[in-house]
């Protein structure tokens, strides 16, 4: 490899641009940025409230619930919930809408290329 | 451990710590002659450059899930967290809460695209499209910077605890030496320990140690939960009552506002500003994460992106437990060690997790023996937390130093496999002995609190450049260049003309006075640098590679060519 030239592909670059312009790629790229960038606001949105909260409500955070345990615990304990909560929604979807279609891209990819692939292996192990 | 030095620690105080001595010392040696053992049999198990950067990609989603635990939950997490829980409350929780929503953007942006489309290092992916020296260069520098502000934080933890456990106080001295000589002889044994862990055992030793230490650190600090839960009848409600009380705050010490965010009555600027730093703090926890050098590469660790989708659940799962138990851990040193005794051992509160180990083993176990078996415990377990993560980040700075920069940098890609391993583990050397030096300098900053700083660096100078790698199409050289080191310089250099280095008390330069920067923490003002830098560096450029990006989106998503 020369100075200066980007890592070596597995299969030539018209491959993965038709790749990347077919409609199941196309579809894969929305299923997946349809749910990470609007989940990535989300959580972040919900989280920031909360620290914005903790900053400028101290009043608010402050109110008893039961015994000694208040809003701002309560809050806090929520964003555990929520972080479980969207680790177990992505992994189910990730699962039923992501996997199947990129199994199938790859394994389309990789048998086009299956000599470079093997290729690459043997370098990986050498 | 010679019959001399053993004599020594008993005539050199009191029966109870005595014993607490002499049983830390041993159980820190099995663990230690534990993973040793480990890290020579992976190192016959070492033959590849993948085999030592990225232990063979070979482990399970749920033995990557305990190694990202046991690289995540530092000294930070166990010491630091119960610390300011015991100090000042509520705000410890905070970082409880940021450390562990963090995930999601490791999640759902980062592990799964950068496992499929990277080899060994975080700069295999942003330098995928781009010219490689240019980016690799500042991609090393900045990996290198994280992981030194990440291992201070680590160190000072590690002498923070000797003192505790040599009951060393100032003005007493302990085999002739006294407190500070003491804390440096543990940087320096805590350093070199490490160096041995990464230099023989490559990432293969590493997880291994990261997995038994991960093991350790949940059993530990469950037991304590358990049994500081017990003392108050499983009554979370009493137990934070008699936390308030103790701490002489009142229902203040439940809320927010004790230690960030602190509103100085008649001063408007000033209450300002502690407010924009909880602001920016909050921002830092939650954005560093997947900037993170050190648990970036552990993706490298497994065979497919669908197990390091397993392994983050893993780790989600495993980290959010942890993390629930830090607020068991930090109430409870509140209310049964309370905040005179925690001060009196160690100001910025690090020592009151194995404190509270202390007053439990009296509690439950009976009298000054079981209080030090207690200890001992404890103590023993967070020299192993804090032996993990520096193996962990000095692995990340070292491969990135050799396969970065010397194999890919200076050699143009053309070094042996052999030729990188072994700059790496010279690598490992010279990082390890940089930030012992460094860290004897920042002993009285909170552990936590340092490693907040190196979230902060790791969100301003890593996190923005790889966002744009995965996703953004235009992005290019010139973009990736800048935002490093738009976002690197910003973030280190607003700490450097923050409080935390000079101009206040508790700075790590008290006497001088070059502070102009109000926060301590960078991050609201660094991130956004980080990713306007960015922005600007990619549109100035015409360089633009529609087909590598090409390339890149589809191997990202579907895991095609990956290595």
């Amino acid at each position: 490899m020369s100075t200066d030239t980007p890592a070596p592909a597995s299969a030539p670059p018209d491959r993965y641009v038709a790749a990347q312009r077919s409609d199941e790629f196309v579809g894969l790229r929305k299923a997946l940025r349809g749910f990470v960038f609007p989940m990535t606001v989300a959580f972040f949105l919900w989280y920031a409230l909360y620290v914005i909260l903790s900053a400028y409500a101290r009043g608010f955070m402050g109110t008893k619930l039961v015994g000694n345990i208040n809003v701002a615990l309560v809050f806090g304990l929520l964003q555990f919930v929520s972080t479980f909560l969207i680790a177990w929604l992505y992994s189910r979807y990730a699962s039923q809408k992501l996997d199947p279609v990129a199994d199938k891209i790859r394994e389309d990819l990789n048998g086009e290329t299956s000599a470079v692939a093997t290729d690459e292996q043997k370098e990986a192990t050498a | 451990m010679s019959r001399d030095v053993i004599a020594g620690f008993t005539l050199a105080a009191e029966a109870g710590s005595s014993t607490a001595r002499t049983l830390t010392i041993t159980l820190f040696l099995v663990f230690v002659a534990v993973t040793l053992g480990i890290t020579i049999w992976a190192s016959r198990q070492t033959k590849t450059a993948t085999d030592y950067y990225a232990g063979g990609r070979s482990f399970s989603g749920f033995q990557n899930g305990m190694a990202i635990g046991g690289d995540y939950m530092s000294a930070a997490s166990f010491l630091g967290i119960a610390g300011i829980i015991a100090l000042y409350g509520y705000d410890g929780f905070l970082y409880s809460i940021g450390f562990l929503v963090a995930w999601l953007v490791a999640l759902l942006l980062v592990a799964e695209l950068l496992r499929n489309s990277g080899r060994y290092t975080m700069a295999d992916v942003l330098a995928f499209r781009m010219r490689q020296k240019p980016v690799r260069t500042a991609a090393a520098v900045s990996t290198i910077t994280v992981s030194i502000f990440y291992l201070l934080a680590q160190m000072v933890g590690a002498g923070a605890l000797v003192a505790l456990l040599l009951g060393i106080r100032p003005g007493t001295t302990f085999l002739g030496m006294d407190a500070d000589a003491a804390k440096i002889a543990t940087i320096i044994m805590v350093g070199a320990l490490m160096i041995i862990y990464v230099t023989v055992g490559g990432m293969k030793g590493t997880t291994y140690v990261q997995i038994v230490k991960a093991f350790l650190l949940m059993s530990g600090a469950l037991v304590m939960t358990l049994l500081v839960l017990a003392h108050y009848k499983f009554n979370l409600s009493t137990l934070l009552g008699d936390a308030a009380n103790a701490s002489g705050k009142g229902s203040a010490f439940l809320e927010p506002g004790l230690r960030y965010g602190v509103e100085v009555a008649g001063d408007a600027t000033k209450t300002f500003y502690n407010k924009v730093d909880l602001l920016s703090l909050g921002i830092a926890l939650v954005l560093g994460t997947a900037g993170l050098p050190h648990i970036l590469i552990r993706f490298y660790t497994v065979p497919t992106a669908k197990t390091a989708r397993k392994s983050v659940l893993w780790a989600i799962g495993i980290i959010g437990t942890f993390y629930l138990f830090t607020l068991a851990l930090g109430f409870g040193a509140a209310a049964l060690v309370g905040r005179e005794a925690i001060t009196a051992q160690d100001a910025a509160g690090n020592t009151a997790a194995p404190q509270l180990a202390e007053a439990l083993g009296v509690d439950f176990l009976g009298g000054d023996v079981g209080g030090a078996a207690m200890l001992a415990i404890i103590a023993a377990v967070a020299f192993a937390t804090i032996l993990a993560v520096v193996a962990g980040l000095t692995l990340a700075s070292s491969s990135s130093l050799a396969h970065d920069f010397y194999a890919n940098v200076i050699k143009g890609g053309q070094a042996s496999e052999r030729q990188e391993v072994n700059v790496a583990r010279v690598a490992a050397l010279v990082i390890g002995a940089i930030s012992i030096v460094l860290s004897i300098f920042a002993q009285n900053l909170n552990v936590a609190f340092l490693v907040a700083l190196a979230f902060a660096v790791a969100a301003s100078g890593n996190l923005p450049a790889i966002l744009y790698s995965l996703f953004w199409k235009r992005f290019n050289t010139s973009g990736a260049v800048w935002a490093i080191y738009g976002g690197l310089i910003s973030a280190v250099g607003l700490v450097f003309f923050s409080p935390v280095v000079s101009g206040a008390p508790t700075a790590m330069f008290p006497d001088h006075n070059w502070q102009w920067f109000p926060l301590s923490n960078p991050g609201i003002i660094s991130i956004p640098i980080g990713f306007l830098c960015g922005w600007i560096g990619t549109l100035i450029s015409k360089e633009s590679d529609e087909d590598k990006y090409a390339e890149l989106e589809v191997r990202a998503l579907t895991g095609a060519g990956a290595h």
